[in-house]
């Protein structure tokens, strides 16, 4: 044995030890695989030798192996047996490669349950650290459960480095055991006032990540955190705690009030960049993010912290030199931006100066912020920065960027900014100019949008869309897809469509049937070929009306020379378009040589507008008399298919809904996905009204295009010259525009002043022009909806407040869990604390609890009020919100389970009505039991002792692995291990008034003795249920 | 945070921490993904960088760069912070720390790292106290191993 080990350690001299291995691999540099897989063989004819360290050393190989990308998975077995070594040293390494290489379906996790347990108790701390820290990474939900009452106990344990490890690792235990979570709360919660700062830090950040999952089960212990958080001068405790109450405070709103006051003496106070950036996220931002935003305007009232403070102190990160924080004042302020406007407005030069920047990723940011930062007055200002920009950006990834932003900039809330769309027209034809684009398909868009929704903007912008046909040539170098091209689409059916306002159709016309054409993409051709039909129909009735017969037979010759074309083109929709237009115009070339008039009736083929459809038609058509919607056209499916079981909630078990039928909402989800899917495709569809979300702008019937103010500026523009810019002009005629209109303003009010002679015309004087002072230059002019013929008289289809949903949920009020407790000072009060959650969606106050006493338990009522009298529940609540009351009750005797009748009472606010909510609160045995731990000789003494009365009971149809059976005890029943031994275990546990309660758990029965024979018998029973459930 | 990746200018991994349990493959996938990105960006940009759903927080120190990957509500001055504690602590530890320091001892650096986060939450603010944990733990495998073989590196940072 002895030369076996001296030969051991011989051989392991001449072992590769990790820095052999490293320097090995760096000196391989060509053939680096090859060499690592003769470090592989060795390493598993190491692996295969008895001696640990050199199996120690293999490990810690294979962990670098590992991080090379290598798949070490098969030595999984050997990490295990590493872990298990008794010296540190190897078990340091063992469990290093295990956080490394184990995931949740390594397999020989199973196999380390034991062993972990065992290094969690181990009397060297650093041995228990080892385990934790390896337990963290690789922990799944059967190690969680099985192991979570022993780092339940480490969380008391005498030395703070293991206090805060075992607080920490908690959260990954809840996370893959919640049940966990009840029991191991109230420990939990002591810790957060643990005199060592590290113990407490990591309380705070386990609840805080708990709560931002769930915050409603936190609410109780804001005062606690409000404490910490007036008292705590570390600025990682700090940070998390704001961010718990950023997760708090949009189900509580009195707690924005109360935060005001050290939330501002922090961002004063504070030099730590990291605190301030937190405090201003906070405050702003994480309580306008769902779950509920309908609450955080409110909210912010509430908050009433000026917004100016916080945009001041970003101002000062976005100021700073340092890239990071220049970011990061951009993101939180673009965040600001959504609730306060007008305080990030006033900043609008520093945002501009940021596009300047050197970095790209702060340069999107800054022009995600303009978006939200215009207004009429600015828009032109900004979109002509902008244009800057866009001429000087070098990588077409960031010029596209801007250009995608000017054209969402200018088109958002339905044009609600642009008060000229002849800017905007010229701003779009700049654009296209761009080379490499890959947008030209949303210019496209736009255009037709403006074309066919503003009617006054219609002359203008055919006059535009034909200089650009006649100049495709310079378009036409980029040929993709979603190229600039795409352009050319918008531009023919614009100036097909509105024909009618062409200066000289003629040249249009020519200029769509050049031979160029042909090497447009399919889809332009076919636009092209068919609006060259409407054209044609426009030329010859002008012809005609000129009585020019032979200029009309002249045209059509133009149409059979050129048309042949397309007729040959590979793309079936224009061959087909192309084919029979050309034997249209054949015979209309016949007519025309019989001197027939066919002007009127080629027109003809044309007729008619084309009218955006309103978003709401759709929904207008009235159902034909009967057709019944609802029957079913095919039998509808079984509905036998097992329900999925419910994911369970931390901490608050949910209970079924079951009032609320299943499908319905099933039904709402489908429809609400089916209703986003439409919008978007209208969004997509110029044809189709988009929904105004601005309820400011009222569109009203455009008085027609002779009214609009500013017909002289056309003259003014050279229109013919191809790609001059023009939009800079517009930005100089809207100055003068206004300048003229304020002058007249002014004009006005003198004459008034004049008139009045008195001195209270000062208000209107000077000061910057107000928003609503700007009248725009045309009219967004709505063409009216097209709607079906026979559409229903206006019902009001936004809103039924008689919605048969509401009135269903209006009974599904509430719903309440609720905990018992012993309180074991004291051994005959029984704390109840309740969650009462708002499914309904009104505001509910009011709320009074009460139960009917009975002999034995009675609620305890504030002195002075009578034995029926109801408490009042210390809080309200808003729609989807929950929050915990907690009641104390006197219980006599504790042998008994019992139950108690009580009802809620609540008021409506909406509705001001008294609701009546009826509950049983279910008393066990058990929820008189508090776990207690028992060692194993007390537990011996006290089974000799003779006093207590011996009962069991069997356990049938149970089959579960042995150690869920005990964690299931431990959690449902309040019991603790006192010992096990194979399948077989002894448990204690201990009733309010001081019953001692001991089990033998086999795998099939239970054997109990207890001072108390009739709690014996109902604790057991209620054991027996828990198993029979399941 | 839900990992922490250490690599070298060429696109090496040096370290990887993962927080979140995740298959290997997608663990190389990310890797490399993320390694390929961050390379790509120019020195003068910011740290912070917007990625699937998560925020990316990395840091150049000398050849070597720190990159952390954390939730959207997490605070990212707070992780620079932390990327430069875990820097200093390694600092400390070597003594004027290089990236084969982390090469060649690859091991400490994680029992460092593991020492100052816990489950992707900073465990220990107090860089005394990680170091004395650090170097108690060393002392016990000191007592019960032959002594370890001091490494001189040639080519400091």
């Amino acid at each position: 044995m002895a030369l076996k080990i001296v030969k051991g350690s011989i051989d392991r001299m001449f072992d590769k030890n990790l820095q052999d291995l490293v320097r090995g691999i760096r000196n391989h540099k060509e053939d680096e695989a090859k060499y690592i897989s003769t470090c592989i063989d060795e390493i598993k004819q190491e692996l295969k030798q008895d001696n640990i360290a050199v199996k120690a050393n293999a490990v810690c190989k294979l962990t670098y192996l590992q991080m090379l990308g290598y798949d070490v998975s098969w030595a999984a077995f050997n990490i295990v047996e590493v872990m298990s070594s008794s010296k540190f040293t190897y078990k340091r390494i063992g469990y290093l490669a295990a956080s490394q290489c184990f995931h949740e379906s390594t397999d020989v996790i199973m196999l380390t349950t034991n062993q972990i347990r065992k290094d969690l108790s181990s009397p060297n701390q650093y041995d228990t650290g080892v385990a934790l820290t390896g337990l963290s990474c690789f922990v799944t939900p059967d190690l969680a459960r099985d192991l979570a009452n022993d780092i339940m106990t480490l969380m008391s344990h005498t030395k703070p480095y293991i206090r805060k490890k075992a607080v920490l690792i908690m959260y990954k235990v809840f996370l893959k055991y919640p049940e966990s979570l009840r029991p191991a709360f109230p420990r939990l919660k002591e810790k957060l006032e643990d005199p060592d700062p590290g113990v407490q830090s990591a309380a705070v950040n386990v609840i805080c990540e708990l709560a931002r999952r769930n915050p409603k089960n936190y609410l109780s212990l804001a005062p606690l955190f409000f404490k910490l958080m007036t008292s705590s001068t570390n600025n990682w405790v700090l940070i998390k705690i704001i961010k718990l109450f950023g997760a708090l405070t949009p189900l509580e709103p009195r707690l924005g009030k109360k935060l005001i006051e050290p939330l501002t003496n922090l961002i004063h106070s504070t030099s730590a960049m990291s605190l301030l950036y937190e405090c201003v996220n906070t405050v702003y931002i994480d309580v306008n993010t769902p779950p509920l935003p309908s609450l955080s305007l409110s909210l912010c009232l509430y908050l009433s912290l000026p917004p100016q403070l916080c945009v001041q102190k970003l101002r000062i990160l976005i100021e700073d030199s340092d890239q990071n924080l220049k970011y990061l004042g951009l993101l939180a302020m673009s965040k600001i931006l959504k609730t306060h406007p007008k305080s990030v407005q006033s900043h609008k030069d520093l945002i501009l100066q940021c596009l300047d920047d050197k970095d790209e990723s702060i340069r999107l940011r800054a022009l995600d912020l303009l978006y939200g930062m215009v207004s009429k007055k600015n828009l032109m200002e900004i979109v002509k920065k902008l244009m800057l920009h866009v001429d000087k950006a070098e990588g077409t990834t960031y010029r596209d960027e801007l250009l995608t932003k000017i054209i969402d900039i200018c088109s958002q809330s339905n044009y609600q900014y642009i008060t000229n769309f002849e800017w905007y027209i010229s701003i779009l034809v700049e654009l296209t100019r761009l080379e490499g684009t890959r947008h030209g398909h949303l210019i496209a868009s736009q255009m037709l949008d403006v074309a066919i929704r503003v009617k006054a903007i219609r002359g203008f912008a055919v006059a535009q869309m034909a200089t650009l046909l006649d100049n495709a040539h310079l378009l036409t170098g980029n040929m993709q897809r979603m190229g600039i091209c795409e352009v050319l689409y918008a531009a023919a059916w614009i100036c097909g469509e509105f024909s009618e306002h062409l200066e000289n159709p003629m040249q249009t016309l020519e200029a769509m049937l050049r031979p160029k054409v042909a090497t447009l993409p399919g889809h332009i051709q076919a636009v092209y070929v068919q609006n060259a039909a409407k054209l044609f129909a426009t030329v010859l009735k002008s012809q005609e009306g000129n009585t020019d017969s032979t200029a009309a037979q002249e045209t059509s010759q133009l149409m059979i020379d050129r048309l042949p074309l397309f007729v040959q083109s590979a793309n079936l929709e224009v061959q087909e378009r192309a084919s029979c237009i050309l034997q249209l115009v054949k015979y209309i070339q016949k007519l025309q040589q019989k001197d027939v008039e066919v002007a009127e009736e080629v027109s003809a083929l044309f007729a008619g507008e084309l009218n955006p459809v309103a978003p709401k038609a759709q929904k207008k058509v009235p159902v034909p008399e009967g057709l019944d919607l609802d029957s079913w056209i095919n039998e509808p499916p079984s509905e036998s298919e097992s329900e999925d079981e419910q994911p369970k909630a931390i901490f608050a078990k949910e209970e079924p809904k079951h009032s609320r039928p299943r499908r319905e909402e099933v039904d709402e989800k489908e429809l609400a996905k089916r209703r986003e899917a439409r919008k978007q495709e209208q969004a997509n569809n110029p044809f189709y009204i988009k929904a105004s979300p601005s309820s400011q702008k009222v569109y009203q019937e455009a008085p027609g295009v002779e009214h609009i103010p500013v017909v002289q500026i056309d003259l003014s523009v050279p229109l013919k010259v191809p790609g001059l810019p023009m939009s800079d002009q517009y930005v100089k005629l809207e100055e003068e525009r206004r300048q003229k209109e304020r002058a007249e303003k002014k004009k006005k009010e003198k004459k008034k002043r004049k008139e009045k002679r008195s001195g209270r015309g000062k208000k209107h004087d000077s000061g910057p022009e107000s928003e609503e002072d700007i009248t725009p230059a045309h009219q967004v002019d709505i063409v009216t909806e097209e709607m079906p013929e026979n559409a229903l008289p206006s019902d009001d289809d936004d809103k039924d407040p008689n919605d048969p949903h509401k009135i269903l949920i209006l009974h599904i009020v509430k719903t309440f869990v609720y905990d018992i407790q012993g309180n074991l000072q004291d051994g005959s009060q029984v704390v109840v604390s309740v969650i009462f959650e708002n499914k309904c969606d009104s505001f509910l106050k009011s709320m009074e609890f009460n139960v009917l006493d009975s002999l034995n338990s009675k609620l305890q009522r504030p002195e002075g009020s009578g034995p029926h009298d109801g408490l009042t529940v210390p809080f309200q609540l808003p729609p989807g919100v929950s929050n915990e009351a907690r009641f104390v009750f006197t219980v006599q005797s504790i042998i008994m389970p019992q139950k108690l009748k009580g009802t809620l009472t609540f008021i409506v606010k909406d509705s001001s009505t008294h609701e009546k909510l009826d509950f049983k609160l279910h008393f066990t045995c058990t929820s008189y039991l508090i776990t207690t731990p028992c060692y194993s000789d007390a537990f011996a003494k006290l089974l000799e002792s003779g006093d207590l009365k011996c009962s069991s009971v069997r356990l049938e149809g149970v089959n579960m692995p042995f150690h869920h059976l005990l964690a299931r005890i431990c959690f449902h029943h309040h019991f603790s291990v006192v010992e096990r031994i194979d399948s077989c275990a002894s448990m204690y546990s201990r009733s309010i008034q001081g019953h001692h309660v001991c089990l033998l758990v086999k795998t099939v029965s239970i054997d109990a003795k207890c001072d108390e024979p009739t709690l014996l018998g109902n604790v057991l029973d209620e054991i027996k249920q828990t198993f029979s459930q399941c | 945070m839900q990992f922490m990746l250490l690599f070298s200018r060429q696109g090496k991994l040096r370290l990887q921490k993962w927080y979140v349990p995740l298959c290997d493959k997608e663990k190389k996938k990310i890797t490399r993904e993320l390694v390929q990105t961050v390379l790509a960006r120019k020195p003068k940009m910011c740290s912070f960088l917007e990625w699937r759903d998560l925020k990316i927080v990395y840091k150049r120190y000398a050849s070597l760069y720190f990159c952390c990957a954390i939730e959207d509500q997490d605070n990212e001055l707070i992780t620079l912070e932390i990327i430069h504690r875990y820097v200093e602590l390694l600092d400390k530890y070597f003594g004027s720390v290089c990236e084969l320091d982390i090469i060649f001892n690859f091991e400490k650096a994680y029992f460092i790292l593991d020492e100052f986060l816990l489950g992707g939450e900073a465990q220990e603010t107090s860089k005394k106290n990680v170091l004395k944990a650090i170097e108690q733990a060393d002392l016990l495998q000191e007592c019960k191993t032959e002594k370890h073989e001091s490494f001189v590196n040639p080519s400091c940072i």
